[in-house]
């Protein structure tokens, strides 16, 4: 890739750089204080300090208690804690109920789950992908034992009305986890006020280190934990705390707590700029999502006539680096099963592109896009055979 | 997934793109709603005693499709260009992905698809100039709904 100038990264959902400021706090914690947390000598209690601290951090966060916290390896683990240690600490209930929508990490979750006898109803979504609260009212009866929907869509940045699902849930008795990994750090949550049992999140999503994450989980909420040995978490989730991980994590809740109202808008901004932009430049795109009720920094678009591989490739030729949900770039023959979900044809879903806009980005990232996207798509149409003009 | 430096040259520089106005063939395969649809239009120098002998004097495409897609059309019809009927037909999906370097495996159906609608533009010709039996010899596009 010779010819690349300056980089541009638009691909915060998949994961994000982490933060200068969190990564300075961490330092610390691969040496000069790398004692076992679990040590009861001085440098292990300074370990568990830093692990607590961070705990309170997190708390604050998300609005829960301090002992309601579990620290694991990311979003991928919380979610299978919370989906098999809620199945396995009981008996009577065989019901989950989730959304056609929810990240592998829950999907696969549940079609393993369902080869264990439990009953998976996947629950659909509208064309903006939210979650048809009508279908689950129907669906969660006294069998359920589980209802998982994700906060917010990762591939169209959707947010889905949590509280009201969590109200159905409780209606009969089940818990209600939600993967939030898309959420925490970059709008409030408040696990009281959203009514969620269980709560996924991780850390490499909002400018904290990858390889850790936390299962948050409301008092009075049975689990099994998914790794026995020792002590560790309350005993549930043994293994030796992640420390410098932990530390980051931390500090990346306390720095999305004071600055995620601004940050929020002016992300919004960058966002709504690179979809003006587009829809000025290029004829014939389409909205993913919902136009309003999604993630600031999400725009998911699709262009008529053209396929995303194609696109992407070109883009990171200019340095630009966004995601499709394309079958070309999911390792599968299928596209996005999001997109599917939300009834858009197969043709669109393959030319279907995701701008996920972050903490880093400037108004040059976005004008840079707009610069150089209209000529790629304009190439690409010129050979498509759908493309009549 | 890494594509080697020839299907990156291939997809960013496509050769012969485009179409040919009254083509003596034109094939289609593939489908949109997986991804990749291809078509070829053929201007075919005649042999009326031997068909088979007949040239490929020149060849357009147009690819909606991943960068495999596009490259390997790119590649097929540089490839078939001067080529006989026989030896066209002849082709495998092997020798472009071969002639490309390599294709990651999860992408080697779009060489077939390459192959695949070229062999029917030759068909289309076939059938054109009267000659359904040597067309029917040919198995070219398996999936013809799109």
């Amino acid at each position: 890739m010779e010819h690349k100038k300056k980089s541009v990264y638009l691909d915060n959902n998949a994961t994000t750089p982490a933060d200068p400021r969190v990564i300075e706090k961490m330092l610390p914690y691969f040496h000069e204080t790398s004692a076992n947390p679990s040590s009861i000598h001085g440098a292990g209690r300074r370990a568990r300090d830093a692990v607590e601290e961070a705990r309170e951090k997190l708390s604050r966060l998300v609005h829960c208690r301090t002992d309601e916290t579990y620290f694991t390896s990311g979003g991928t683990e919380s979610d299978n804690m919370g989906i098999k240690g809620a199945a396995f600490a009981q008996s009577e209930r065989t019901k989950i109920i989730t959304s056609a929508i929810e990240h592998h990490a829950v999907l696969t979750t549940c079609d393993y789950m369902k080869k264990h006898g439990y009953e998976i109803v996947k629950a659909p979504v509208d064309e903006y992908g939210i979650v048809d609260l009508n279908f689950l009212s129907r669906a969660v009866d006294d069998k359920t034992l589980l209802v998982s929907i994700m906060h917010a869509n990762n591939e169209v940045g959707t947010i889905e009305p949590l509280k009201d699902i969590g109200e159905i849930a409780h209606r009969h008795g089940a818990i209600f986890h939600s993967d939030a990994v898309q959420t925490v750090g970059k709008i409030p949550i408040d696990m009281d006020a959203l009514q969620v049992d269980m709560l996924s999140l991780s850390g490499h999503k909002f400018y904290g280190p990858k390889g850790v994450g936390a299962l948050v989980v409301r008092r009075g909420t049975r689990f099994d934990p998914l790794h026995h040995g020792g002590h560790h978490e309350r005993n549930k989730r043994a293994g030796t705390e992640n420390v410098p991980g932990i530390v980051g994590l931390g500090a990346a809740c306390e720095i999305s707590m004071t600055e995620m109202n601004t940050e929020e808008k002016s992300i919004r901004e960058l966002r709504d700029s690179l979809w003006i932009g587009i829809n000025k430049e290029i004829g014939e795109v389409q909205l993913n999502g919902h136009p309003e009720n999604r993630l600031a920094g999400t725009l998911n678009i699709s262009v008529k006539y053209i396929e995303g591989e194609s696109m992407l490739l070109n883009l990171d030729m200019h340095g630009i680096y966004a995601s499709s949900g394309s079958a070309c770039t999911s390792g599968s023959l299928e596209a996005s099963h999001v997109l599917l979900a939300m009834g858009v044809p197969h043709d669109l879903a393959h030319g279907s592109l995701r701008f996920s806009m972050g903490r880093f980005n400037t108004k040059r990232d976005i004008d840079h896009v707009i610069e150089v996207f209209p000529g790629i798509v304009k190439k690409l149409r010129a050979i498509s055979p759908l493309c009549k003009n | 997934m890494q594509y080697s430096e020839k299907v990156m040259d291939h997809f960013m520089n496509p050769r012969n793109v485009g179409e040919i106005e009254n083509a003596d063939g034109i094939g289609t395969c593939g489908n949109p709603v997986c991804g990749d649809l291809m078509t070829f239009y053929l201007r075919i120098e005649p042999r009326i005693e031997d068909p088979n002998k007949a040239c490929i004097s020149e060849i357009r495409f147009k690819t909606f499709g991943c960068g495999a897609a596009i490259a390997v059309a790119s590649m097929a019809s540089e490839m078939v260009k001067g080529k006989t009927l026989s030896e066209v037909t002849a082709m495998s999906r092997d020798d472009v992905a071969n002639e490309l370097d390599g294709l990651p495996p999860i992408k080697m159906h779009c060489s077939n698809i390459g192959v695949q609608a070229i062999q029917e533009a030759v068909k289309d010709y076939l059938k054109k100039i009267g000659r359904d039996d040597l067309a029917g010899k040919i198995k070219g596009c398996p999936d013809k709904k799109h």
